[in-house]
């Protein structure tokens, strides 16, 4: 056991999208600044979570083109699916931007401690952190401030955990050795919808529950009908309105029961993936002795990330959502600003842009139709499939639509709700137009470039106000 | 170098001011600071300096000009040696060649009338765009581009307030939505908050730019205009039976009010007592020819006063229909500028909430307002006998400067003998 002794003006806990960028961004402004990360830099998004799954879902889609190849002018007639070499390349994919992210944290000069991170003392002039690594040295670190960003890892229900084996999280759902012929999938937010079309475009047979009346609960209604319908044409069989009652693990297979209403349904399956929801690493922290104020198990932060203890601050998953890697990301980068003094910006929820990267591709940014008439807007909506679009048409996806949402008064753009080809990257240009505080005026006074599939962002603009061109 | 005398600004609230007195000759020559003359304003006479040197090469305007408007080149200093010459120095050149280039350009669009102009039935956003950038109400201060978002923009436009006062809070001090809504205490002038000790138990609402011109022209008419006021009460029971009459005989002409009939009678009797019908300025006092009856209508966050034209010539029912044409119009904000410029006498109706009599501030540049009451039974000695009568009080606000009391007075006798008999209407 050896001990030394550090001193940082900003030591920031986990090295996720939130902390190692928040990392570079003290790194830029000239402070001491310190990492400790337990596992892989990158944390979840680049290990196991954002990146990974991108990765696997090119492999369906590349193998949903093979199977319409046909329709191209191509006649493969056989081909094998190498299970083993997809997770392969996920893994590359993932391990290439870990060591990318080192090579950053070295560019930077930034100390990055491998070990897990407790705080042993909070004053008002210093934080000391104890921070333990795999062999059990211990060290201590010293820092004016202190940025918590330890993210989250998925939520058990009550009644069953993930094992790894038969019962998955989104972890080793990304690395079984072989393809199981059935899943159920518990819960369909985004997670759960991209593993679901994965999944089944591999070939294998996927049941989703669902315990709220629509599937990817937090997206306008027409979203989730239209992906619905998407999946159960593919051969999908969702359940909502259900709760899983109980898992019964067996040797290789997962029976378990679900309630709908008053109807229950046995269902069977090789495997069963939990994407219930996150919960926040907040544990073996030292935060008990803190004075740090949480809400529902989360860390509470005011509008620059500051907790209730003076110089510690949180970003990311651990504090409060919607949790998303490009949210941890810009929370790092303003909470060190604010840490250094700079004016900076606060965050508004309602333009941070959200994207799920199943088959169709999801993308939403601002208010749902709902939540906008909830909120006493009087409104103005506008859609645009893209059987209407020419590009989307020539790529042989026209499936989907882009439903934009405006204030009838002003004129805001309240909302943007997206399904088809490519709308995770389309939905910058809205999140652009969001930030800059547009108006139905200048998103029709722009020009977009024919042909591409942003011409739909346009004409559903223009459908709000009566004037769409091309339907 | 040539430079130009320009009509100084005397005061903040200086528009425009006479040229009494010239100190210089056209040949002068003359140093900065010397005197060059005199200018008068409503408020007094000052005398002007030069603030270049040089040689007087032309004055454009003569002793005695009035109303020359503020930062108009009034004469031209032009450089030891230059000879004066009409096309470079002569008043307006300098602006004057480009204007005449854009007006061409616009000229050549002359045959194609907007659209909407024709048909009226643009939509909403179209309208926008067109009006956006030239409404000066929030801002168009071109030198100083103020960087404010399109959000921020509208919602300014909408609630009336000058972006100029605005502190923006976004990038390189843009504003945005956040500053306009929270625009309250925070952007108003120093001396205003410190007189303010507690900011928490009120509201800060903006004045919008009606209320503003209601401010201006209501302080401008009591303030110029000695109101005095006369009051009589007429009884309506004829004028009752009369409109009931009416209405139940021509239900399909629309149903007519009291205060449609009182147009017509304040119509008529404009016709008879036409020093009532009268506009007073310094120098002269018109005399309008036809009764066009400004009709005040309460609108949300203030008043506006459409106008029935030629009321004399018309029908009641002709009228009415016309009254709630414009009212509807009126509380749609969709009347146009001469619906609402230029009537020749005002009626004010506060009947309808109760109100037995009030005195109204006349609505210049008129010189009479009538202000009618609510009609209500009273006892009444008629033929020595207490009888139950339906009276109505009218109150006249008259501008002594044109309407002296005795003619006042004749206007509502006039107006009483007709509306007590509604027959007579039809003379």
């Amino acid at each position: 056991m050896s001990e030394k002794n550090l001193k940082y003006d900003l030591l920031i806990i986990g090295g996720g999208p939130g902390g190692y960028v928040a990392a570079i961004r003290a790194s830029q402004l000239g402070l001491n600044v310190g990492l400790v990360e337990k596992e892989n830099l990158g944390g979840v998004c680049l290990n196991w979570g954002c990146i990974p799954t991108k990765a696997l879902l090119r492999s369906s889609e590349v193998k949903n083109l093979l199977d319409n190849s046909k329709s191209y002018g191509f006649s493969i007639p056989d081909y094998q699916v190498n299970f083993e070499d997809i997770i392969k390349r996920s893994r590359t994919v993932a391990k290439s931007l870990s060591s990318g992210v080192e090579h950053l944290m070295k560019k930077n000069k930034i100390n990055v401690h491998k070990g897990l991170a407790k705080i042993i003392e909070s004053s008002r002039d210093q934080k000391v952190v104890k921070v333990i690594d795999k062999e059990k040295n211990e060290l201590k670190i010293t820092s004016k401030f202190l940025i918590i960003a330890t993210g989250a890892t998925s939520k058990n229900l009550p009644f069953v955990s993930s094992d790894g084996k038969n019962i998955l999280d989104y972890r080793t759902a990304m690395t079984p050795k072989e393809l199981p012929k059935s899943l159920i999938i518990v819960g369909s937010g985004a997670i759960g919808s991209e593993f679901a079309s994965f999944y089944n475009d591999l070939g294998c047979k996927v049941t989703i529950i669902e315990v709220q009346n629509k599937i990817l609960p937090n997206e306008d209604h027409e979203i989730s009908e239209f992906v619905l319908k998407s999946f159960k044409n593919r051969g999908v069989d969702i359940h909502i309105n259900s709760e899983l009652q109980s898992v019964n693990t067996k040797v290789s297979s997962v029976e378990c029961e679900i309630k709908n209403g008053n109807k229950k349904l046995k269902l069977n399956a090789d495997k069963l993936l939990l994407s219930v929801g996150i919960k926040p690493n907040v544990e073996d922290l030292g935060l008990e002795a803190l004075n740090i104020e949480m809400e529902k198990g989360f860390i509470k932060t005011n509008e620059l990330m500051k907790t209730s203890e003076n110089g510690i601050y949180a970003i990311g998953d651990v504090t409060n959502g919607p949790w998303l890697a490009h949210k941890a990301s810009h929370e790092g980068i303003l909470c060190v600003d604010a840490i250094k003094g700079l004016k900076t910006h606060k965050i508004k929820k309602e333009n941070i842009p959200g994207c799920t990267y199943s088959r169709p591709q999801i993308a939403s940014i601002g208010l749902t139709e709902k939540k906008a008439l909830e909120l006493n807007h009087e409104i103005k909506v506008g859609r645009f499939p893209f059987i209407g679009n020419g590009k989307a048409i020539a790529l042989g996806e026209p499936e989907g639509f882009i439903k934009t949402i405006f204030d009838k008064k002003t004129g805001e753009f309240l909302g943007a709700h997206l399904v088809g080809p490519e709308v995770t990257e389309l939905i910058q240009g809205f999140a652009i137009a969001k930030k800059l505080e547009t108006t139905e005026e200048d998103l029709m006074e722009t020009i977009f470039p024919h042909p591409t599939l942003s011409e739909a962002m346009h004409e559903s603009v223009l459908d709000a106000y009566d004037r769409v061109i091309h339907f | 170098m040539s430079n130009e005398i320009l009509m100084p600004a005397l005061s903040p609230t200086m528009e425009e001011g006479t040229l009494a007195k010239w100190l210089i000759s056209e040949g002068d020559t003359i140093s900065s600071g010397d005197l060059i003359a005199e200018i008068e304003t409503d408020k007094a006479t000052m005398e002007v300096e030069s603030i270049f040197d040089g040689t007087i090469g032309k004055l454009f305007f003569n002793e005695g000009s009035e109303g020359i408007k503020v930062n108009t080149p009034i004469g031209i200093i032009l450089d030891p040696g230059e000879k004066y010459d009409e096309k470079v120095h002569g008043p307006n050149i300098k602006f004057g060649s480009n204007e005449n280039n854009d007006k061409e350009l616009i000229k050549q669009d002359d045959g194609d009338k907007p659209f909407d102009q024709v048909e009226k039935k643009e939509q909403v956003s179209e309208q926008r765009s067109n009006t956006s950038d030239s409404d000066s109400a929030v801002n168009s201060n071109e030198k100083n581009r103020i960087f404010v978002s399109p959000l921020a923009k509208r919602i300014a436009r909408e609630k009336s307030i000058d972006l100029n006062l605005i502190k923006g809070s976004g990038p390189h001090g843009r504003i945005v939505k956040k500053d306009v809504e929270n625009h309250n205490l925070n952007s108003l002038p120093k001396e205003f908050k410190n007189s303010i000790s507690d900011v928490s138990n009120f509201e800060l609402v903006k004045n919008s730019s009606m209320r503003q011109t209601i401010a201006k022209r209501l302080v401008e008419s009591k303030t110029n205009a000695p109101h005095f006021y006369l009051s009589i009460d007429c009884n309506i029971d004829d004028l009752l039976s009369f409109r009931k009459k009416v209405n139940d005989e021509f239900p399909e002409e629309g149903k007519i009010s009291v205060n449609d009939i009182i147009v017509k009678v304040a119509g008529l009797t404009l016709n008879k007592v036409p020093e009532c019908n009268v506009s007073w300025t310094n120098e002269s006092t018109k005399f309008f020819k036809s009764s066009d009856i400004s009709v005040a209508v309460a609108i949300d966050g203030g008043l506006i006063t459409p106008i029935v034209r030629n009321v004399e010539e018309k029908g009641i029912h002709k009228i009415s229909s016309e009254i709630k044409e414009l009212v509807e119009k009126a509380k749609n904000g969709t009347l146009s500028p001469n619906e609402y410029n230029g009537g020749t006498f005002s009626i004010s109706n506060l009947g309808m909430y109760g109100i037995k009599n009030f005195t109204a501030i006349i609505n210049p540049p008129q010189s009479a307002i009538l202000a009618v009451g609510s009609g209500q039974k009273l006892p009444i000695v008629k033929d020595d006998k207490v009888v139950i009568c339906n009276v109505m009080n009218l109150t006249l606000s008259c501008d002594h400067r044109a309407i002296d009391g005795a003619v006042g007075a004749k206007f509502l006798q006039v107006f009483k003998k007709i509306i007590e008999n509604p027959m007579l209407m039809s003379l």
